[in-house]
């Protein structure tokens, strides 16, 4: 027995609530992000990613207060990314209560940032959050939420960020993200296999065999998923307790 | 005050003082840079992440180091993570002297290893593993053996002789240590749910 993968409900953060339609029965607030990750905590969530799509910058703040009181309340990693443009953002949120700081757009346009940030907070905060989309040859960066294209290849970028200090990457493939169908294994798989750093597969889960296949065929070490836990469809535990019955080590 | 979070400028300690006062809501916890604090506090809790070199520095500069060596053998002392590994007598990382509370060298993670299945290890040592307690100690008490505590780590102590917990990734190091009035621990137990809590709850009734 050993290092258990792990499983991430995802939250999508505006103005301080919950978006994208959580549908709990019986809670009371079905927006209220301490709410939502409590319940998860309850269910045997390992961590918690927070993804922050407040457009105006007024608001940026906002995410801060939601951290704080999470985590005051929960006692598991917490992961929060959008936005983040400055050492500044991430240590902001470290100290709110953060864990981990998800860096996406700001790192293609400044890779220096993550090398300046993991210098100043450790590696082990700093995750570089990738969204890739399959192309001619291989698969694309993009930014922007998935509007703009870099030219990066995805591949080469991931070991690009694992060498200016990432500590994990959270592997988003746009072609699957709300499809359902499953993650992109091969790109799991390749990035993965690229880098000497934790990778989160994320993107496409529609039935708990697809987190199975995440980490045993795509080599992740966590997945993270949205819907099919925000609409009560399944819970976190059955989620491992399915991945336990696929040979795959988790926390129950 | 009934319990210092010694803050010397690395990380979130907002995390760890939380979690003592959802463990221990009639306890004063103060998170404090102060020496006079954690030398007059009942209680001394040493956290810390980042990298060991800055946390070493920040300790000296702070003119925290002699309190926390004179909370160590004085009163119930609790190392969380970079907290345990600065007891030692140094760290390969930046090649640094620790406090030399303890004896021992804190050594990185080989990269590149493989597990049984033939995985590569990805070093941090990030995640939820299992602890091997050691014997009884009273912190913990009513935590199941082998309960999982979430590390994130890419150094590692093994310090068998003070080992209360052990734990394997690729190769096995030390995730407690038990000596007297010390208790310091690899994981998080602040990010590690109810056993975690339950260690922390432990803590703060600790008689050593």
């Amino acid at each position: 027995m050993g290092l258990a993968k792990r499983v991430i409900p995802c939250l999508d953060v505006t103005a301080g609530r919950v978006v994208k339609g959580v549908n709990f029965v019986s809670l009371r607030d079905a927006g209220d992000p301490v709410e939502i990750a409590a319940r998860y905590d309850d269910q045997g969530a390992d961590e918690l990613t927070f993804l922050d799509i407040t457009a105006s910058s007024d608001d940026r703040d906002i995410i801060l207060h939601v951290i704080e009181a999470v985590a005051s309340r929960v006692f598991i990693p917490l992961t929060v990314g959008g936005g983040v443009r400055k050492v500044e953002d991430v240590r902001r949120l470290l100290n709110a209560g953060a864990d981990k700081v998800s860096i996406n757009t700001a790192a293609v346009q400044n890779p220096a940032l993550v090398s300046e940030a993991s210098g100043k907070v450790g590696n082990q905060c700093i995750v570089v959050a990738i969204d890739a989309k399959r192309g001619a040859q291989g698969w694309e960066v993009y930014t922007h939420g998935g509007r703009n294209a870099t030219g990066l290849d995805a591949i080469d970028w991931a070991r690009r960020m694992e060498a200016a200090g990432a500590g994990e990457i959270l592997l988003t493939s746009m072609d699957r993200d709300g499809t359902r169908d499953g993650f992109d294994i091969g790109l799991t798989r390749a990035v993965s296999d690229a880098v000497g750093i934790p990778v989160v597969a994320s993107g496409g889960v529609g039935t708990l065999e697809h987190l199975a296949q995440g980490v045993l065929e795509g080599g992740a070490d966590a997945v993270l998923a949205a819907s099919i836990f925000h609409f009560g469809e399944h819970t976190v535990r059955a989620a491992k307790r399915y991945m336990h019955s696929r040979g795959i080590e988790v926390r129950l | 005050m009934d319990i210092a979070v010694v803050d010397y400028g690395m990380g979130n300690l907002r995390s760890v003082s939380k979690a003592l006062e959802h463990v221990a809501p009639h306890a004063s916890v103060c998170v404090t840079d102060r020496p006079a604090d954690v030398l007059a506090a009942g209680r001394v809790v040493v956290p810390g992440q980042g990298a060991m070199p800055d946390c070493m520095r920040e300790l000296h500069a702070r003119g925290l180091a002699e309190a926390v060596v004179e909370a160590s053998r004085s009163k119930p002392f609790l190392g969380i993570c970079i907290g345990l590994q600065m007891l030692f007598e140094c760290s390969e990382e930046g090649n640094v002297a620790g406090l030399g509370v303890l004896s021992g060298t804190v050594r990185r993670f080989p990269s590149g290893r493989l597990d049984a299945s033939g995985a590569r290890l990805k070093v941090p040592h990030m995640g939820w593993n299992e602890v091997q307690q050691a014997g009884s100690h009273p912190l913990w008490a009513g935590i199941a053996q082998a309960s999982r505590f979430y590390f994130v780590h890419s150094y590692y102590a093994d310090a068998e002789a003070v080992a209360s917990g052990r734990c394997t990734y690729g190769l096995p190091f030390t995730a407690a240590i038990a000596r007297d009035n010390i208790f310091a621990v690899q994981f998080h137990p602040e990010k590690s749910q109810a056993a975690g809590l339950q260690l922390l709850r432990n803590f703060v009734s600790w008689h050593p």
